[in-house]
């Protein structure tokens, strides 16, 4: 039996997501005097209970493979902080034949800002002038210069390591000083001077010097597991105990919103959600609402917001909800190094990620593709874990204290390169309202609609010639495809060498901005271009997809877009 | 002493204080590692006293199973194999929850045995540890599925098995220190790399 229940004084500012865009925003409003009140569509985040940080393989019975081993070479391990799926039970998305789209999604307080890799790049001037610099895809209604104050505030606030270097179009920021290279990035570096690729400290949200009472780093290379000092960045750690500090914060966990609703003025009034604890739907009431779902549930929202006045979905005049959805261009090669053999025992470990990285190094010059890629690369001596003998055990074959010797011998002596590329928004790939599939809560899913381009194609076949040419420059050898030697048949899959669309995990562009409300969702303060009180501050504002990780500037503009609406609040337009 | 109202997320905190601040519990990161270990141990490892009960496969097949991952993974020298290392034990669990995993290594088993049973007379176990090594030889190479079909799906059952019998052996207490990783601990700074011939 639904049981629609009303609070009778309306909150400020309702905030639908609790991840980046939704975390900045609701310490920005509180702290800006706003009562604010938050859906998260999972449950509270208790980082004592909830983090396995510095738990071995073999304290755990699955040895973090989890339940009938279904985390072998998956990215959500037992020990990854709680609540982050490829798939959740009851809550489908589809596909449309012929497309492939996969889609991470956490249901816990802090979104994905607990499961992603803390890569905290900006965004480059041109990367805002994306048509005016080579006459594709569309500039976006600010600039650089417009943003630049935020990321400094983000920065710091958050805390970011990095060095200022000076690269066009990769802009420097408020660093704190970088960790030391680890042996695999030493050797990586030299191979990348001598290509003159180039090579540079990486920048990422994890403190190596105390920051606003958080500690520094421990280097035991378990961000992604959670911290249990909260020395990498996360919304819940990071973002939300500064908001509820105020006194002005309520955050209403496993509430996942149904729909916007629209008063007679034209303005949203309540969010209807679905209590999943007691299954009853509930409404909220305010005077603004931030919709920080992340850029696919927060089109899928507004899409599912029909209306009298708004018949294809909520500020969906121009019909663009759901469509321009982009994800960065993917591929991945190993390569082997047997100098990385003789390293004496050492502690690997550093941080929970990449101590260098390669930023784009042919800006503005002619390509065969435009736009660029970064290059991101990690190996050596790890944690061991399962699944990551495979290769050796495929490679070596037979059995016996040979075998054991050789996984020894080559544990470590290996170096994953991944490539993070712009993809070029087009027509075919855009998400939708699936017209025949709900969700076990009765919402309308998203239908996904997906195909790369040949700038894509041309881009990720660049970063297998420049990943080989690193690992061999290196004195290394690349690795076969461990899957393909037994199944050689698929081997034709590896000439497709691009990620699966969504894999990136950088969905983005669904409900974009822009000067034009024929051709956008939103203006240039991320609100509705339709509907004044309604605002979005995660990814699916983005224009563009640079080959920059989205999530420091999804929190760069989500607090550029609260205090423009505290701005609006001050002056009695709520 | 530490007392058990101490969480984890204490011991943490008592880390990151230079010697200087004033710490409630007067720890040095090494005893406070260990004491976060026991810590973990005791929540997780609830009742693991006595022989182990297999949730899947029958007795025999049991057997069978740990005399293979014993042979792929041995003891030697240096340490101890895939037995002590608990790998069939991992094996046995992950399959009793996953039906394709049933498929492949309970099927794969009686593939074994029946094969066996063809070539020599008997079932793997009870084949001359000679028998053992000739059919063992033969599927822990891809190249003789080449050669003969017929042995395609006990190479490829194979293959699976050592697969997992390797996680089962690098992820426990042994294997991790016969590989010789020694980090998952708490750093006031990170080293770097250390002096390696060619990096």
């Amino acid at each position: 039996m639904l049981q629609v229940i009303r609070q009778s004084k309306p909150y400020d500012v309702c905030i639908i997501g609790s991840g980046a865009g939704g975390g900045t925003a609701a310490k920005v409003l509180t702290e800006g005097g706003l009562s604010v009140v938050m859906l998260e569509a999972g449950p509270v985040l208790n980082p004592e209970e909830d983090f396995e940080e510095h738990v071995w393989p073999y304290e755990l019975p699955h040895r973090g493979a989890d339940v009938g081993g279904r985390a072998r070479h998956e990215l959500n391990t037992e020990f990854m902080a709680p609540n982050g799926f490829w798939e959740i039970d009851g809550e489908p998305y589809t596909t449309a034949p012929g497309s492939s789209f996969r889609w991470f999604r956490s249901r816990i307080e802090g979104g994905r800002t607990n499961h992603w890799g803390r890569i905290a790049l900006r965004f480059g001037p041109a990367d805002f002038r994306a048509h005016s610099t080579d006459g594709m895809g569309d500039d976006w209604p600010i600039s650089y210069e417009e943003i630049a104050p935020y990321y400094d505030k983000v920065e710091s606030y958050i805390g970011v390591f990095g060095s200022k270097e000076n690269i066009p179009n990769a802009p420097d920021g408020v660093f704190l000083p970088p960790p030391r290279p680890r042996c695999t990035e030493t050797l990586v570096k030299k191979a990348c001077d001598q290509l003159n690729i180039t090579c540079i400290p990486s920048r990422m949200a994890i403190l190596t010097t105390p920051l606003n009472g958080r500690q520094a780093c421990h280097y035991c290379a378990q961000c992604g597991r959670g911290c249990l000092t909260a020395s990498n960045f996360s919304s819940s750690q990071v973002m939300i105990p500064p908001a509820k500090a105020t006194g002005r914060f309520t955050l209403l966990a496993n509430a996942m919103a149904r729909e916007l609703v629209v008063g007679k003025n034209g303005t949203v009034e309540a969010v209807s959600y679905i209590d999943k604890t007691t299954r009853n739907e509930k409404q909220v009431r305010a005077k603004a609402f931030v919709v920080a779902a992340s850029a696919c549930e927060s089109a899928r929202l507004l899409l599912n917001s029909r209306s009298a006045s708004f018949p294809n979905g909520l500020a969906n005049s121009s019909g663009v909800v759901g469509r321009y959805l982009t994800d960065s261009v993917g591929t991945h090669v190993a390569g082997y190094f047997p100098q990385l053999e003789k390293m004496p025992p050492h502690n690997h470990d550093g941080v929970g990620g990449m101590h260098l990285y390669m930023p784009w190094w042919k800006f503005g010059q002619k390509n065969d593709f435009l736009r660029g890629y970064h290059i991101e690369f990690g190996g050596g001596r790890n944690m061991p874990s399962v699944g990551q003998f495979d290769g050796v055990c495929a490679q070596h074959e037979g059995y016996g204290v040979s075998l054991k010797q050789q996984c020894r011998t080559s544990y470590g002596a290996a170096i994953g390169f991944s490539g993070r590329g712009e993809m070029i928004p087009n027509e075919k790939s855009f998400c939708e309202i699936d017209p025949t599939v709900v969700d076990k809560w009765g919402i309308p899913v998203l239908r996904f609609h997906w195909q790369w381009g040949e700038n894509e194609l041309k881009m990720a076949s660049h970063m297998q010639e420049t990943f080989r040419a690193i690992i061999e420059t290196a004195g290394g050898t690349v690795l076969a495809n461990p899957s393909l030697a037994l199944e050689p048949e698929k081997a034709h899959v590896s000439e497709v060498a691009i990620s699966e669309g969504g894999t990136i995990i950088h969905e983005l562009g669904t409900v974009r901005m822009g000067n034009d409300p024929k051709t956008s969702v939103l203006n240039k303060n991320c609100q509705a271009h339709d509907v004044k009180n309604l605002f979005v501050a995660d990814a699916a504002p983005f224009v563009t997809n640079p080959d920059k990780n989205p999530t420091l500037t999804i929190m760069a503009l989500s607090w550029r877009t609260s205090e423009y609406l505290l701005d609006q609040a001050r002056k009695g337009e709520l | 002493m530490f007392a058990n109202s101490v969480s984890r997320r204490d011991v943490l905190k008592s880390l990151g204080m230079g010697a200087a601040v004033a710490s409630a519990l007067h720890t040095i990161p090494a005893q406070a590692a260990e004491f976060i270990h026991n810590q973990i141990a005791a929540e997780k490892a609830k009742a693991t006293t006595g022989a182990y009960t297999p949730k899947f496969f029958p007795p025999r097949q049991y057997k069978t199973l740990q005399s293979l991952c014993e042979t792929i993974l041995p003891a030697d020298a240096d340490c101890g194999g895939a037995l002590e290392a608990g790998a069939p034990e991992f094996i046995d669990l992950l399959t009793s929850e996953n039906p394709e995993y049933q498929l492949k290594l309970g099927g794969g088993l009686m593939w074994l045995d029946s094969t066996c049973a063809d070539r020599y007379g008997n079932a793997y176990l009870d084949c001359t540890s000679q028998q053992q090594k000739e059919i063992l030889d033969l599927i822990a190479h891809r190249k003789n599925a080449v050669l003969d079909p017929g042995l395609s799906q006990g190479v490829v059952f194979f293959s699976f098995l050592r697969d997992l019998t390797a996680d089962g052996f690098f992820t426990s207490q042994i294997g991790i220190q016969y590989l010789g990783y020694v980090g998952n601990t708490y750093l006031r700074d990170f080293p770097g790399c250390p002096p390696v011939p060619g990096v």
